[in-house]
């Protein structure tokens, strides 16, 4: 990171995650993330959009050690994540940064209470509390995450709270083991609308109040504008362009995400009708060849975008994007 | 101030009315019969559809604005019944028809295209094997004349005909979803009724997917009913706009009016919801509390828990439908036992909303 910019809590460099397909003899192989470079800084909220398949998922599976990166490593302050091997240290990781799920419906267990998943969550990730000190926890944690009378919200089972409820107690949970950063994979797409802003507004709280970091994953700009500090965007397993929500949004240089911010409806804003000349191509990320993966849609590819990979370039302060035609002079215009 | 719109309004559906409506639904209500008592998942729902008109009805999950299409298309299973009311699509009441009766009209003069495309596709049988057992299920026999038409309405939807043979695992989201929609189309059918077919779909699909709908209405001239709970979805897509809260009609009007001066707190609380692109960024609240259980019954309007307008009176009285100016809504605002504490043109125009740009 080039901008004077506290030091990062988490970083990657160069991960990479690729899955083989098909049968045992195939030797097709899916780029999932390829060389993403990223860093998160404590108390900041980093969007990670993309549309699907572009790789959000598998970086955030990444980040929480689910899966192992192809190559390409991460960091979590100083130590990198390889390093991890005993169980102890790998559940200090993941409580210090948990995840939050995308369907608050699935990832809780129906039959047993509220406060099943939080003290069980406490238990292995926080062993040295006492039993009185778990339940003390659990009560904060649901406090913090607004949910009261935190006592009688404990009492009850999944199905007596609504799904707003439910995905504050995902955070609950989380936010119980003193996390530093916390992984949230599209955790209000699967809400109301009317609701969605209120998980919104929370995880601006958390960052404001308890100082915790978040990865928030979207499809969804509009709310990622709406809380975060910074944008990342990627396409077929490429990070394409990051940089402050604002600026990125506001003169984006990448073709793709012109083409994201274009797609938003916005019922205060005239019908932007230039997306329909986008051909919708989906990505090719099956054994790919060298070249921008975004060159297919893209109306301003020229024949460097078909030989080269393009990398991250810095074009303005804090502001990179992976593409040859970008300039930093000017937002880019490939979309009307 | 209210900013420049794309002109969505350019359809026939203006001329339409000369023709009156295809589809009537009057007062229509149904109820899950369930242990401990019948609930209300639409309430007396009245509107009529005109041909070639895109009609959108917006609200939450268990709003009953999917119970509303299935009783529409007579798809309803039990414990869901229609208590009340009928539907008259082009002279005939659907309600009470049988099997085969509807199979007459299903597909050929209504078709539904459902929520999730991998769920609503066979997933062990190609796309032209799909499109095969739909028109020999109504009456195509001739293997020419499926494999034409199935080219046919894959190329109406900008997929190749190559894919005919290809399995849904094998298309993307938006290609699954366009097939369906191509399904829907084989007989050219006069409406199509449309539950949520963008959700699963990133923004960029899900725009050009309603790009095409709306081309291919065009084109075609089909009626179109289109479920979503994304309300600035359809803003720029339909002539007029439904809300519904409740199982029951919030506010039904003209989108435009809707959008630019939304009557019914709960309407203008989810347009102030979607965060902004543009603009200056705002805090934004939502709508505190959830939506009701339907089956605790309330005395009075089921908004008035959330509703930051409420009187002492909404908790009492069940508000009707009232009209201000050309727009249906259904608050105490406007009409009941006060008669309307907001003078119908100073119409409480909820908040202001901030165009910024």
């Amino acid at each position: 990171m080039t901008d004077p910019a506290p030091e990062p809590l988490l970083r990657t460099e160069k991960l990479s995650r690729h899955f083989k397909i098909g049968g045992a003899l195939s030797r097709r192989t899916l780029h999932a993330v390829d060389d993403a470079t990223l860093a998160i800084r404590p108390r900041e909220i980093v969007a990670l959009a993309g549309e699907s398949g572009s790789g959000k998922s598998t970086m955030a599976r990444l980040l929480a050690k689910i899966y192992k990166p192809t190559s390409g490593e991460i960091y979590f302050g100083e130590r990198p994540l390889s390093s991890i091997r005993s169980r102890k240290d790998l559940l200090r990781y993941r409580g210090e940064v948990p995840m939050v799920f995308q369907d608050p419906f699935a990832s809780i267990n129906p039959v047993f209470r509220a406060s099943h998943g939080i003290l069980r969550a406490l238990t292995l990730h926080r062993p040295e509390l006492s039993r009185a000190e778990r339940h003390a926890e659990a009560l904060r944690a649901l406090s913090a995450v607004g949910l009261s009378p935190a006592a009688d919200i404990m009492q009850r089972y999944p199905h007596e709270l609504s799904g707003g409820q439910r995905q504050r107690i995902g955070f609950a949970q989380a936010l119980s083991l003193r996390p530093k950063l916390i992984l949230a994979d599209e955790p209000v797409s699967m809400l109301d609308v009317s609701i969605r802003i209120g998980l919104l507004n929370l995880m601006a709280n958390l960052r404001d109040q308890q100082g915790v970091s978040v990865l928030y994953i979207t499809h969804d700009i509009a709310s990622a504008r709406y809380v975060a500090d910074r944008l990342i965007v990627m396409y077929a397993g490429h990070i394409v362009e990051t940089g402050p929500v604002e600026d990125v949004l506001a003169s984006p240089r990448h073709p793709y995400t012109q083409l994201l911010i274009s797609a938003v409806p916005d019922p205060r804003v005239e019908l932007n009708i230039s997306a329909e000349t986008d051909k919708g191509e989906p990505p090719r990320v099956i054994d790919p060849t060298p070249g921008c993966r975004f060159r297919w849609r893209c109306p301003l590819a020229i024949d460097e975008c078909e030989q080269v990979t393009p990398e991250l370039r810095q074009l303005l302060p804090g502001h990179q994007a992976a593409c040859h035609v970008a300039v930093a002079s000017e937002p880019i215009r490939a979309f009307g | 101030m209210s900013s420049v719109r794309a002109d969505a309004d350019s359809h026939p559906a203006g001329s339409a009315t000369t023709v009156g409506p295809m589809l009537t639904v009057n007062d229509l209500s149904v109820a899950y019969e369930m242990d401990r008592g019948a609930v209300a998942a639409v309430d007396r729902v009245s509107f009529e559809l005109y041909p070639g008109e895109f009609l959108g009805i917006v609200g939450e999950s268990g709003c009953g604005k999917s119970t509303l299409l299935f009783a529409i298309a007579q798809l309803l299973n039990p414990p869901a019944v229609v208590t009340g009311g009928n539907v008259v699509f082009k002279g005939v009441n659907m309600v009470g028809l049988t099997d085969k009766q509807l199979m007459a009209v299903r597909w050929r003069d209504l078709s539904v295209v459902m929520q999730s495309a991998m769920n609503a596709l066979n997933p062990v049988k190609s796309i032209g094997a799909q499109l095969k057992d739909a028109m020999r299920a109504h009456g195509v026999t001739s293997a020419d004349e499926i494999a034409k038409r199935s080219a046919e309405v894959l190329r109406m939807v900008s997929i190749d005909p190559v894919h005919l043979k290809s399995y849904p695992h094998q298309l993307s989201g938006g290609m699954r979803q366009r097939s369906m929609i191509a399904m829907a189309l084989l007989f050219t059918p006069d409406l199509v009724i449309m539950d949520e077919p963008t959700s699963a779909l990133d923004v960029v699909a899900q725009r050009s997917l309603m790009v095409q709908i709306k081309k291919l209405q065009a084109e075609l001239g089909f009626a179109i009913i289109f479920v979503t709970h994304d309300m600035s979805l359809v803003s720029h897509f339909s002539e007029r706009l439904m809300v519904m809260y409740a199982g029951q009609v919030a506010e039904w009007g003209a989108t435009r009016q809707v959008f630019d001066n939304p009557r019914h707190p709960y309407s203008a609380g989810l347009l102030e919801a979607f965060p902004s692109i543009r603009g200056k960024r705002v805090p934004l609240t939502g709508i505190p509390g959830s939506p009701p259980d339907l089956s605790q019954p309330q005395q009075g309007c089921w908004f008035a828990p959330r509703c930051p307008k409420v009187m002492p009176v909404c908790t009492e009285v069940n508000p009707d439908l009232y009209s201000v100016q050309d727009v249906q809504v259904r608050c105490l605002l406007y009409g009941g036992p006060a008669g309307g504490t907001a003078p119908a043109d100073a119409a409480a125009p909820a908040e202001e909303m901030s165009t910024g740009d």
